[in-house]
């Protein structure tokens, strides 16, 4: 019977092929027998070798990643409107992919025992379904991908969008310089150089016949073998390797492997036998790829959408995959991939502003708390921040806090658009008390140094490993300069803070085993961010305070500027450093491998090597824990 | 005593319904039926006012069946006309129109023994079991959850968070990201609330293992 929600399945349905070919009428039935499912991020649709389901799905919301898990690649992510799990529908046989929703996301499910009858009685609706499935994703020429192993490619648009995928057309030059067979070698080279470029095409009768390249001159002219008087005809490359005009980025760097050339050119019907209509170079196909971070960084920068910095995150996800699989250091790898991070949440704030109807009344500084502050998050995470503005007079006050909360709610919308998740805590700009004017803070501050509780010692913790993500740099030195002298002032804060930093269960029993979790959905696994990250990281923000650093809150950094002020525990200090790269490698191959932030792990599933280097962390733990609650007197508190 | 006189009055499709409640429940989560509901009514006097129409889905394993939804729409005697701006929906319009008689049967038949998910589920069960009363019939035995209720338990305990006392379901969807295009129809709201659920659940799952006993 249709109903509400049936209009609603056929609604969205109808946008996407192959339902936009369909029978309005059709459709509406065909969506009154549609199942909605709900899938929670990470959780499996079907799984490799996994019997037939009786449906087909479509992504009504979020994404689902194609994966083959023998080859470890992933064959395609699906969006809103794609439709994967053809299989059962075209071929009688287990699936031979495995389907897992790399966000939270909403299917439907489509029976094909319903739609099987309309697909074979439309012969273009099972056209687009065969060659859906013939690629074996939802989009033809995708496979080619796979060449790019760990690089990302990435291409504009005619609109400026950027798309991850290679198999978007090539950018090309439409400006064609030729000549006649019987131009003179001398006239051809002379033309190259007035129009500075590397390649000359030789037509006659308006279709190609023939090319002429720098390689060409300096192989068969300078050589000697032609003189320069010769016709452009003896040197030239015949016949021309000539394709239609919508190649792709994958084709052309296919073609031009296949053959060893360096130049393609593109013609109307894709034979020598129809005009040239351009060209492209294997210098435009490098450009077009972009499998270095600086060619995201500017992609992002261009973004105009929040939704166009969503698709970039995947490929700095692609990017970090690629880093971890080489082994490269992990201080290297978390800088760059920080840095791609730190350059997303800034364009999302700078989307914002520009939709606020009016620019900021007063300076602003956007601060990235916690992991993300301490440019430790690779993964996606929740995001924590805050925000402070410049001090205003007292009745402008309540407008500029307006202001800048309207912007705060805006910018975490956005930032959770993109992949971060809204902090539980409510440890956001957009909440009030975390969105305040330089002097508010300053008082906030000053409470909590002052009565340092459970609470306040909670929040310095997090609030103490800001770094700037967006403004204006003085209004975070301000606010550091009064952490310093207020600490200063009330050195029983460190004793607390200290104490806060032993309480941290500890990660291995008396035996050196390992303790695991005892209960709720981690029941038996092994808490890594909890009983080993946590205790180093809170140790060493006590000590940087201690020092009053500024403008340190990379831990591992922390832990070598420790080490350079302090010659007599340097042993400790870098011990202490290279346990935090090493468990935070850890912790982010784990989360790539199951889909989560890496901060549970099974150990049964560590090999024996692995587990040793996790118990060589334990020792620097332990050390630097006993080194904090000697320095900081802690037990005279407990006491 | 009266109890037993009134108890054989009742019609076939209300002892149909009791018998239902001899069975135990699944004691797989997964296995749980979860009948997500909504009403649109003429106001928010429980005793005046009316239902103008009920929506509801059925949630089982994370799975929502299109083809297996209730929409009823209910002919008003009393005609509220203040409420009409909020729900769109007039007295005897295009919408066919049962009586509260014929709609009362339906509904039984159709929340059988499962879990009725609704949000400040309160009201809608106040509503209902009123509309019961109004034919003879006791009160609904369904258990009954609450997303209101239910989404608080998600927030975490934290200095900085303090909870509204009542969150409505635009604060849910708005939290949630989910569309609020059929807002204030009751199937579309049925909709909306069913999503929430599953997300609170997934939510709720991460502190603990699921179990009916948890969420009551």
């Amino acid at each position: 019977m249709k109903n509400l929600i049936s209009e609603r399945v056929a609604d969205f349905l109808k946008n996407y092929p192959p339902f936009n070919i369909m029978d309005k009428k059709l459709l509406e039935d065909l969506s009154q027998q549609v199942t909605i499912i709900y899938k929670e991020k990470g959780s499996p649709v079907f799984s490799f070798g996994e019997e037939a389901h009786p449906s087909f799905y479509v992504v009504h919301k979020g994404a689902i990643e194609l994966n083959n898990p023998i080859l470890k690649s992933v064959t395609d992510y699906c969006d809103e409107g794609d439709i994967f799990g053809l299989r059962p529908l075209i071929a009688k046989e287990d699936y031979k992919l495995e389907a897992r929703a790399y966000e939270e996301s909403i299917l439907y499910a489509i029976p094909i025992a319903v739609f099987r009858p309309i697909s074979e009685s439309n012969q273009r609706v099972s056209n687009f379904l065969t060659e859906s499935f013939a690629s074996n994703t939802r989009n033809p020429y995708n496979q080619t991908r796979k060449l790019e192993r760990s690089g990302i490619s990435t291409t504009l648009n005619a609109q400026g969008n950027l798309v991850i995928d290679d198999f978007q057309p090539i950018r090309y030059s439409k400006k064609l310089v030729s000549c006649g067979p019987k131009t003179t070698i001398q006239k051809a080279a002379a033309i190259m150089t007035k129009h500075r470029i590397g390649s000359v095409l030789i037509c006659k009768n308006e279709l190609p016949i023939g090319i002429v390249t720098d390689k060409d001159l300096r192989n068969k002219v300078v050589t000697g073998d032609f003189p320069i008087t010769s016709s452009v005809r003896n040197i030239m490359s015949s016949p021309v390797i000539t394709y239609p005009e919508k190649i792709t980025i994958a084709q052309a760097q296919m073609a031009m492997m296949k053959n060893d050339i360096s130049h393609l050119i593109l013609t109307k019907d894709g034979t020598t036998n129809s005009g040239p209509v351009g060209i492209i170079s294997k210098n435009d196909i490098m450009v077009s790829l972009g499998d270095n971070p600086s060619v995201i960084v500017k992609a992002i920068k261009r973004a105009k959408k929040i939704k166009q910095v969503k698709e970039l995150r995947k490929s700095i996800m692609m990017l970090l995959n690629g880093y971890l699989e080489q082994n490269l250091p992990m201080a290297l790898t978390s800088k760059i991939i920080s840095e791609l991070n730190d350059t997303c949440i800034k364009q999302v704030i700078a989307i914002s502003l520009e939709r606020m109807k009016v620019p900021p009344p007063v300076n602003f500084a956007w601060l990235a708390l916690g992991s993300q502050g301490r440019g430790e998050q690779l993964l996606h995470t929740d995001q924590d921040n805050a925000l402070v503005f410049e001090d205003v007079a007292e009745d402008q006050l309540p407008a500029t806090t307006e202001y800048f909360l309207e912007l705060s709610s805006m910018v975490t919308k956005g930032l959770n658009k993109i992949g971060y998740e809204y902090c539980p805590a409510d440890m956001m700009a957009s909440n009030p008390k975390w969105c305040l004017s330089l002097q508010e803070w300053k008082n906030k501050i000053s409470y909590w140094i002052i009565n340092p509780g459970p609470n306040e010692v909670l929040m310095s913790s997090i609030f103490f490993d800001y770094s700037l993500a967006y403004g204006h740099p003085d209004l975070m030195n301000e606010l550091s300069d009064f952490i310093f002298s207020s600490v200063k002032k009330y050195p029983i804060f460190l004793v607390h803070i200290a104490n806060g930093a032993l309480q941290s269960p500890s990660p291995s029993g008396f035996f050196r085993s390992f303790l695991v979790e005892q209960d709720g959905q981690h029941k038996d696994f092994f808490d890594l961010k909890n009983r080993a990250l946590r205790p180093l990281i809170d140790a060493a923000r006590v000590l940087v305070l201690s020092h009053s650093i500024k403008g340190i809150s990379n831990t591992w950094e922390r832990y070598e500027k420790l080490a350079e002020l302090e010659p007599n525990n340097q042993e400790l200090y870098l011990a202490c450093s290279y346990a935090t790269k090493a468990l935070l490698k850890f912790k982010t191959k784990q989360g790539l491998l199951h889909h989560d932030s890496g901060r549970y792990i099974e150990l049964e599933s560590l090999t024996k090597e692995e587990k040793m280097k996790l118990k060589r962390t334990f020792k620097a733990i332990k050390e630097i824990q006993d080194l904090i609650s000697i320095r900081f007197k802690v037990s005279n508190i407990l006491g | 005593m009266g109890i037993f006189n009134r108890s054989a009055k009742y019609p076939d499709y209300w002892k149909e319904y009791v018998a239902l409640f001899r069975q135990s429940l699944p004691t797989e989560f997964d296995q749980l039926t979860f009948v997500v509901l909504d009403t649109e009514t003429t106001g928010f006097d429980r005793t005046n006012d009316r239902i103008l129409s009920i929506g509801a889905l059925k949630l089982k394993g994370n799975r929502i069946q299109v083809d297996d939804m209730l929409e009823m729409y209910i002919t008003q005697e009393a005609f509220n006309k203040e409420s009409v701006p909020i729900h769109g929906i007039l007295r005897n319009s295009k919408q066919d129109c049962i009586s509260e008689e014929e709609a009362i049967p339906r509904f039984l038949k159709y929340v059988e023994n499962h879990i009725i998910v609704a949000h400040h589920a309160g009201f809608d069960m106040g509503m209902i079991n009123n509309a019961l009363k109004r034919i003879g019939l006791p009160k609904l035995k369904n258990i009954c959850l609450d997303t209101g209720v239910l989404f608080k338990k998600t927030l975490i305990k934290s200095y900085l968070v303090q909870p509204k006392d009542h969150y409505s379901l635009d604060d849910l969807a708005e939290k949630f990201s989910i569309s609020k295009k059929d807002r204030h129809t009751a199937l579309g709201d049925a909709y909306i609330t069913g999503i929430a659920f599953l997300k609170i659940l997934s939510k709720l799952k991460e502190k603990r293992a699921l179990s009916l006993k948890n969420l009551k």
